[in-house]
């Protein structure tokens, strides 16, 4: 065992030992995450797709802040029984705008990758108040101080300036209208919704927590969660089964 | 060099640091004056109060050797530093004792989600994050950095490098704790798993994870032994490689530099693996490396015999490091992660099942020839379970990292059951057996307290750890199952909340597990309290025990 008494280098002298270690461990993450940042079927661009609204993101900050991730998945495996629970499952781009990735570990509670207008918003916040009340097997935490509390818009633009920074399409038109444009999206009648839609395409537009009088936290994580897998139209993959 | 050491032993670089405390000081004065929201205003304020108190304590100690004369005392320049050790002792018990609490309190909100009480701070979302952290980070950092300050001083017959630097290591670590752990309950997290602190909190750990490392090598520098033991290896590729993970996955744009928010710099898939490949090896490296580490020190002074194989640990050691980095795909298999990236991920996993039970043989075949001892000594007893759930948890891994198996297991409560097989068996077990030895050494103790304390510690957490690991194989695997069944006219058999209502039984037995598991952690930390204060406990020996106690060797051996 001639090479195993060469280890006496690594043994006495400890920057060789350093870099050997570093060198070792180096090499797994280089290979299997470096090629992610250029592979066609990571960076493809899905017809769609778009950075969230202002308020759609203020309500994934919510999202995330109070730990959803830790009980909901947003990733649908290509499992039989998944696309028949939750839709078709989950393409890479439908993920790229989100910093960070909230693809979850666990699911306590269902994947969510596709919850978006599958219950009325009525449904979400008598959920989010008291899940027992509407499912009574429900082991959820309530959130019933997200009705109360009004959200935080004012460093908005900050917030959109930060996601362009790391990477998300945001224009400056969207950074300047950050702080409008989360009001305007819970205010129907407002006259900049036109240029508001032509901003974010698919956005959904009304009073999401049933209280027009004040922007709550609940409008927020209700239009986040109104939103969620519903920007890839799948159906135009569906006609044609050689696309599934 | 008589006279540096003598001027070491005035400073210790106590007037770098008290300019950079006060620095730091006059900068979260100014950071809570700006501070956009209550939290951070309370987070600078942690800082303020950090370095104020860091001020007050090196003047304090200034005065102290001022007026001290000059004899050596234990904590002096001379031998070994020990102090930060006791310290670490105690933290990290009392650490291990608040986080495996906060792990029940969530256990028993999923199977009484009343117990959430629908407040902010108290949801299961918060205090999830707050377990993990104070088990993994709180408990098991505080453990490893503690238990590698005394090997590596014993394994190089040197005293701690750098002065000051090792308090600081330790305060600093436990002022991360207190921010990431604060941080969670008001709603600061940056919402990827084991990585949850915000930027400035993942700033501060680096400055000092530095300082520990510099720490750690400075005291290998000063060896007096031409090689660098076994156990050393461990700490340094857990020392080194967490800091590599810990830099990249915590990549990010702070929104301001006066507020917590951050945006991770990776999206989507880039930021997934990213971060599973920073929390497969916190596991592999954090939970794994380190601890092997404390198994190569403390199982050969308990059993009083040498390594087993020193050709199998190079081997393994070499192995498990450059296998280990390439298992993080495992945890996104059939997810929007190219095939390839999966494939690879699942064919090193199963690979590294060999170099984990290469350390596990190495470990338990040290005790060829000391085997009776198992049934004297319930300190060897306890490390060496903790070895043999090392190697459960090391071949149930490869096995959940195949693709068709994780199809089933994945995102149900069979992960859970997995991770407690390691964390609670093999990091936890392991951990109290460090503590057990380390305990009696630091306080110049005979004995621990208590030998037949150990003995109960061992079978209430023996136990308790068996109820949590096989009531979570059963819900995850019926969970898993239930989502899957289709009824013979091809629909779905049950709806998503009928799998959650079945889990409820389990729930209830977890949680169960988890209250035994808890009172074992108090009575460790009620035998080390005594053991601490003096205390011998009259009682009988375990049968066949030699005449004198079996500490004395592992004293007499330790110095």
């Amino acid at each position: 065992m001639s090479l195993l008494n060469k280890h006496a280098i690594f043994e006495k002298n400890s920057i060789l030992l350093c870099v050997g270690i570093l060198i070792t461990v180096a090499i797994g993450g280089l290979v299997e995450i470096s090629p992610l940042f250029y592979l066609e079927s990571t960076i493809e661009k899905v017809k769609g797709m778009r950075p969230y609204t202002p308020l759609e993101l203020a309500g994934r900050n919510i999202y995330i802040r109070e730990g959803c991730y830790n009980c909901h998945s947003q990733m649908v495996r290509p499992f039989r029984d998944e696309a028949e629970r939750y839709g078709h499952y989950s393409l890479a781009a439908e993920s790229m705008y989100d910093h960070p990735f909230q693809w979850g570990s666990k699911r306590t509670g269902p994947d969510l990758a596709r919850v978006g207008g599958r219950y009325s918003d009525d449904w979400h916040v008598a959920h989010l108040v008291n899940p027992r009340s509407v499912v009574p097997e429900s082991i959820m935490p309530g959130y019933p101080f997200l009705a109360n509390k009004e959200l935080k818009i004012d460093d908005m633009a900050g917030h959109l300036a930060a996601n362009r920074g790391v990477g998300v399409p945001y224009t400056d038109e969207m950074i300047e209208n950050a702080v409008l444009d989360a009001q305007v999206q819970t205010n129907p009648d407002a006259d900049e919704v036109d240029a508001f839609m032509a901003r974010y395409p698919k956005a959904q537009v009304r009073d999401f927590d049933g209280n027009p009088d004040k922007l709550t936290e609940m409008d927020a994580v209700v239009a986040y969660l109104q939103m969620l897998g519903t920007l890839v139209d799948f159906d135009l993959y569906a006609q044609d089964p050689a696309l599934r | 060099m008589n006279s540096t050491l003598t001027a070491n032993r005035h400073t210790g670089g106590a007037w770098t640091m008290g300019v950079l405390f006060a620095l730091g000081a006059i900068v979260s004065l100014l950071w809570m004056a700006k501070a956009p929201s209550p939290e951070m205003g309370f987070h600078a304020f942690i800082f303020f109060a950090f370095f104020t108190l860091g001020c007050f304590a090196l003047v304090k100690r200034q005065y102290d050797l001022a007026g001290a004369p000059a004899v050596p005392t234990a904590d002096d320049d001379v031998g070994y530093m020990d102090g930060v050790i006791r310290a670490g002792a105690i933290a990290s018990t009392f650490w291990g004792v608040v986080g495996f609490t906060v792990g029940l309190v969530i256990a028993l909100q999923l199977a009484f989600p009343v117990l959430n009480f629908d407040l902010p701070w108290t949801n299961f979302g918060r205090l999830r994050p707050l377990h993990t952290s104070a088990v993994i980070f709180a408990f098991g950092g505080n453990i490893l950095i503690m238990t590698s300050f005394h090997v590596v001083q014993r394994t190089c017959k040197a005293r701690l490098a750098g002065g000051l630097a090792p308090w600081f290591v330790f305060w600093g670590y436990q002022l991360f704790i207190v921010l990431a752990a604060t941080g969670y309950v008001l709603g600061i997290t940056q919402g990827k798993e084991y990585a949850e602190p915000e930027w400035y909190v993942d700033l501060w750990l680096t400055i000092v994870w530095v300082v520990y490392l510099l720490v750690f090598l400075g005291t290998i520098w000063r060896r007096r032994e031409p090689h660098i033991y076994v156990a050393n290896w461990f700490y340094l590729a857990f020392i080194l490689t967490i800091a590599m993970l810990h830099i990249v996955n915590n990549l990010s744009l702070p929104v301001s530099l006066a507020g917590a928010k951050s945006y991770s710099a990776f999206a989507g898939v880039q930021d997934a693996l990213t971060q599973w490949w920073y929390g497969h090896n916190a596991v592999g490296f954090f939970l794994t490396a380190g601890f092997l580490a404390i198994m190569y020190y403390y199982i050969p002074k308990r059993a009083e015999r040498p390594v087993y194989s020193y050709r199998l640990s190079i081997i393994h050691f070499w192995a498990l490091i450059f296998l280990y980095i390439w298992a993080g795909p495992h945890h996104l298999h059939y997810t929007a992660l190219p095939d390839w990236a999966q494939t690879l991920g699942m064919t090193f996993s199963i690979m590294l099942w060999m170099p984990s039970w290469g350390g596990m043989i190495n470990g338990l075949m040290t005790l060829s020839g000391a085997w009776d001892k198992l049934r004297t000594d319930p300190v060897l007893r306890m490390l060496v379970t903790s070895v043999a759930f090392y190697g459960m948890s090391t071949f149930e891994g490869p096995v959940m990292s195949i693709k068709a198996v994780n199809g089933l297991s994945h995102y149900t409560d069979w992960t859970v059951g997995h991770v407690h097989s390691g964390a609670l068996g093999w990091v936890g077990m392991v951990s109290f057996g460090a503590l057990y030895c380390v305990v009696p050494i630091l306080w110049n103790r005979e004995r621990l307290y208590s030998l037949r304390l150990v003995g109960w510690h061992f079978w209430i957490s023996t136990i308790g750890i068996v109820l949590y690991i096989t009531s979570m194989w059963v819900s995850g695997i019926l969970q898993g199952l239930m989502w899957r069944a289709y009824d013979t006219l091809g629909f779905l058999e049950y709806s998503f909340v009928e799998t959650v209502e079945a889990m409820h039984p389990f729930y209830v037995i977890r949680a169960l597990g988890g209250a035994v598991f808890v009172a074992g952690s108090l009575v460790m930390a009620y035998n080390l309290y005594r053991t601490m204060r003096g205390d011998l406990r009259d009682e009988a020996p375990f049968v066949g025990a030699p005449v004198r106690a079996p500490q004395q060797g592992a004293v007499a051996a330790g110095e």
